[in-house]
């Protein structure tokens, strides 16, 4: 039996993606008024042989590698310190979780304006006093510079979850591998990674779904450069589609993006998805 | 049995983790400080900034002048509960089918279905505004409310999902044995069960609906603008800014950052995505 | 004073009521967070005040506007009663029937008092579409007491950037926490394109030949862009690849550059004590030319519209008339400081003797802009109007991704050839998928 509400579901999801579908065959330019005829897969060609496709898929995947390798290795740290015993854990995990609530928007012009802008910013500020020259940040390293305020909104969501993991371990296990003498490294490696492997898969599911589609933070910070340095898909199909108005592109951008969406997804599952049992 | 920790081990570990966390926590403590600064001082070194005598609310004077907080607060709530509620009347049935009468294609439909999480939202705005245009769905709360519930929703149905399937079959095969009806199921027995793990699911959501600045800011005008809206007017700086930008960001992320402290501990325990057994 | 004011304050509401709809209506307004448009806002509660009707802002920053008052406007979205748009897009709109024509303000409306090139840049076909809310051209911003203390006086006849390169070489000195100049590094075609724009017209470049065939390859490009990236990096700021228009009027008003090429519109705060800690050392003259003088300063104008969608057209009409009259230029004068007041409009600003008082560039912004010559800006003959920008729909699309090669090598991350290359190849895509190319 399949609820109603599931084909509801299916439904409501499927309406904007048949016409999405339908509008990537059109020649529709939002800012050129015209009878939008059928033009089969000319958006399609446009959008893959656009210069910044490749290079788009490229920092996609960087963005997204870079974020996970941060926030994986820096959330099973923090999860280890945070399962040490400790006074104020309370205070301090409330500290450690607070920047998963701030809008993308407000933590990207935080980053930019009041830490990495070189002149007023902290950052440029701690460089000068140090008599060094300050960091370009967003001309420099700018993808790095992404990847950074990125993983710090996402380091305490990753942290939160392998930190529930990591409780549910069973202390007995360990005080046995500890009284057998194992080291406190092979612990680690062989009783509490095989135990988080499951959270990690999480994680990486969870947290891959919404990296791939960052755009708030390139956004208010780079605009997708200098060059294309920081355009990812989801920013180059916005530029098609908002700075260009070109719905058409826009949208077989979006259909290429999902496609692109359900072969990682697909990767993932075969790849991670025996720790998932759903 | 409790472990022993020698004091000098707990003093090490409470400062290490303090200054970490500390360090997370800062910038959000940082732009509370500036807020409260002039614009003047605002961009001066940062112990100067600490050090200088002057606190002032004239910042937010400034932006209330700008824009009307209450307003946008108040679509915000509505915006970021509306969804949550609305997602919970479709997902709750929807994971409920799939956890507990599940089919072969169950895993694809719920792997597909997170998938269009992945679709970028500006794809697809040219078909929503125009749907919207034509059912008079522009600029209103309840556009939004709908939109975001569809946008969020893959996550409910997933989590719930997750949640769900931890309740033991044997329970509900023993309330359907006393003649409970499929909402008697979900209402009685199922719904106190799986309540950490959807109080933790509203949360998350709300948080989610409340940082959404795509369509929040693409489909409304002036009616339905919520406070991504508000924080836009001051994404290009505009000669001395900081302290108002800074205002303007604790005025956005104030409440949810307090709902996000008051029930951390409702949102940890069940966000966990059926991660541990 | 007080009573003085309230007589102009009356003098406004007459004007303004004489349109006015009877029944209150409920308008909404999107507009960019421009000092002046803030102004406006703080303001408007004396329309809403004389008139009864009611206004909902939407004060967007400038690209966010720009997007969603087009998606808005080309779906026919109806969510906007008035806009804020500017010199480029006001022809291509009203071309296209999106805009109600506003040739009927009002007799109280004052047309002949407006600019001539500023109403023919915002109307189409002979029909204005927008008025004019503030116009600007370009020119050199530049601290006196700095060229005073190098011994540079102030050029008097139009230097080439040849000579302004020198001087900004002169003035430089950053440890002082001095640039020798600052300009526009962020990509956009309303940024870093506004300045590279006249620069290319200077050394002889345009952007299409007159079978729009792109010439973005051509060796005037090189030679202008080259001259921007090496100037910029050898005399620029830190981090100058992400600094547009507000960023360096902040830096310039916070006493960090020399120099600074950009809207005479920023002049008012500049000038502004505060606003500025420059206010009183600051000098202007003529943006800089090299092969030719045409096309070396630019023209832009904000200006107010009424979408066709809009179903309050009377209200809007009533208000457009009102923020743009030579009464609202009073009444700003006489409420914010009349360096305040919204220039490059109107020649009775411009008759003002308070405002010339106030307002010492206000001379040399005038003959600026009316300088400023959209119909022909290259040495060469081209297909297009426009100074920094080329006045089609598809320009704006090239812009931004010329703008981003180019703030890319201004970056370092690119040669200015691979720039100016993969520029020439997107353009001639671009025109190609267009249909101008066949």
């Amino acid at each position: 039996m399949i609820s109603p509400s599931v084909l509801l579901l299916l439904g409501w999801m499927l309406v904007p993606l048949c016409m999405t579908l339908y509008f990537s065959t059109l020649r529709y330019n939002l800012i050129v008024p015209s009878d939008n005829p059928f033009v089969g897969w000319e958006n399609y060609y446009w959008f893959v042989t656009d210069p910044s496709f490749k290079a788009a898929m490229f920092n996609t995947l960087l963005l997204v590698g870079g974020v996970l390798c941060i926030t994986v290795v820096g959330g099973i740290l923090f999860a280890l310190l945070l399962d040490q015993p400790m006074w104020g854990q309370g205070l301090i995990r409330i500290m450690v979780i607070s920047p998963f609530f701030v809008m993308p928007t407000v933590s990207g012009l935080v980053w930019k304006n009041m830490f990495m802008n070189p002149v007023n910013g902290i950052f440029g500020h701690v460089a000068q006093a140090l008599n060094l020259a300050p960091v370009e940040f967003f001309s420099q390293i700018p993808l790095l510079s992404i990847i950074l305020i990125v993983s710090w909104q996402w380091l305490p969501f990753a942290t939160l979850i392998l930190l529930t993991a990591l409780q549910s371990l069973d202390r007995d296990q360990l005080e046995a591998a500890e009284m057998d003498g194992a080291k406190s490294l092979s612990r680690f490696i062989y009783i509490m990674i095989p135990h988080l492997a499951r959270a990690i898969t999480v994680v990486i599911l969870i947290q891959t779904i919404f990296l791939l589609s960052i755009f708030a933070e390139i956004l208010v910070t780079t605009n997708g450069g200098p060059g294309v340095a920081t355009t990812n898909l989801t920013y180059l199909i916005y530029v098609s589609s908002l700075l260009q108005f070109d719905v058409g592109m826009g949208s077989a951008g979006g259909v290429i993006a999902i496609i692109l969406a359900n072969i990682v997804a697909i990767f993932l599952m075969r790849l991670i998805g025996k720790n998932l049992d759903a | 049995m409790a472990r022993l920790v020698s004091i000098p081990r707990k003093s090490f570990n409470t400062t290490l983790a303090g200054f970490l966390g500390f360090l997370m926590f800062f910038p959000v403590l940082w732009i509370v400080i500036l807020s409260f600064k002039t614009e003047g001082d605002a961009i001066k070194a940062p112990l100067e900034i600490l050090f200088a005598t002057g606190w002032t609310v004239e910042s937010y004077g400034a932006v209330q002048a700008r824009s009307d907080y209450f307003k946008h607060f108040t679509n915000s709530v509505f915006i970021a509960f509306g969804s949550t509620f609305l997602g919970l009347l479709i997902a709750v049935p929807a994971a409920w089918a799939m956890a507990f009468v599940p089919t072969k294609r169950t895993k694809h439909i719920l792997m597909w279905m997170l998938s269009t999480k992945m679709l970028p939202p500006v794809g697809v705005l040219v078909p929503i505004y125009l749907i919207f245009r034509d059912t008079g769905l522009l600029d209103s709360r309840f556009g939004l409310a709908l939109i975001l519930m569809m946008v969020n929703l893959p996550i409910i149905i997933w989590m719930l999902y997750t949640y769900f399937r931890e309740i033991p079959g044997e329970i509900l095969e023993a309330a359907r044995m006393d003649g409970a009806n499929l909402n008697a199921e979900i209402i009685f027995v199922l719904a106190p069960m799986a309540l950490p793990g959807m109080a933790s699911t509203v949360l998350l959501n709300i948080i989610l609906a409340w940082n959404e600045a795509f369509w929040t800011l693409n489909l409304t005008a002036a009616k339905a603008a919520p406070l991504t809206a508000f924080i836009a007017s001051y994404s290009s700086p505009e000669g001395l800014f900081y302290a108002k930008l800074s205002a303007a960001s604790v005025m956005a992320i104030a409440p949810i950052l307090a709902l996000g402290w008051l029930s951390q501990k409702q949102l940890v325990r069940g966000l966990t995505f059926g991660a541990v057994k | 004073m007080m009573r003085c004011l309230r007589m102009q304050l009356a003098a406004v509401t007459l004007a303004g009521v004489t349109v006015s709809t009877a029944m209150a209506a409920e308008i909404t307004i999107a507009t960019v967070n421009n000092s002046d448009m803030i102004i406006m806002q703080e303001l408007s509660s004396q329309w809403e005040d004389a008139t009864g009707n009611s206004i909902n802002w939407v004060v967007l920053e400038e690209n966010v506007l720009r997007q969603r008052v087009t998606t808005d406007i080309a779906t026919d979205g109806g969510s906007f009663d008035i806009i804020t748009i500017g010199a480029y897009e006001a022809p291509i709109w009203g071309a296209q029937d999106w805009l109600v024509p506003l040739e009927d303000l009002g007799d109280a409306y004052n047309y002949a008092d407006i600019f001539e090139p500023v109403r023919n840049g915002l109307s189409a076909n002979g029909t204005l579409y927008a008025v004019p809310f503030y116009a600007e051209s370009s020119f050199t911003f530049y601290r006196t007491d700095i060229f005073e203390a190098a011994g540079i006086a102030e050029p008097q006849e139009q230097i080439t950037y040849d000579q302004f390169a020198e001087i900004i070489a002169a003035v430089h000195d950053p440890n002082n926490g001095v640039y020798g100049t600052c300009q526009r590094g962020k990509a956009g075609w309303g940024e870093n394109m506004a300045f590279v724009g006249p620069l290319v017209n200077a050394f002889g470049g345009q952007w299409f030949d007159m079978g729009w065939n792109p010439t973005i390859d051509s060796p005037e490009w090189k030679a202008a862009v080259t001259y921007y990236v090496d100037l910029m990096n050898a005399y620029g700021p830190p981090g100058a690849s992400s600094n547009g228009h507000n960023e360096n009027r902040a830096l310039f008003a916070d006493g960090k550059c020399a120099t600074w090429v950009d809207a005479t519109s920023a002049a008012g705060y500049i000038f502004n004590p505060d606003e500025s800690s420059v206010h009183d050392r600051t000098g202007f003259f003529q943006a800089p030319k090299q092969v030719t003088d045409k096309g070396t300063g630019w023209f832009w104008a904000w200006a107010l519209s009424i979408p066709a969608s809009s179903k309050q057209a009377d209200a809007a009409k009533d208000f457009l008339a009102w923020a743009t009259s030579q009464e609202y230029v009073e009444l700003v004068g006489n409420t914010k400081g009349w360096v305040a007041a919204p220039p490059g409009t109107r020649k009775s600003t411009y008759d003002n003797p308070e405002y010339l008082a106030a307002a010492p560039f206000a001379p040399t912004v005038l003959n600026s802009i009316l300088a400023a010559n959209p119909a022909d800006a290259t040495l060469n003959p081209v297909p297009y109007t426009g100074v920094q920008f080329v006045a089609i729909p598809e320009f704006q699309g090239i812009g931004n991704y010329v703008g981003q090669q180019i703030s890319a090598a201004l970056a370092g991350q690119q040669s200015v050839d691979q720039a100016l290359a993969n520029s020439q190849q997107f353009a001639v895509r671009e025109m190609t998928k267009a249909g101008y190319i066949k």
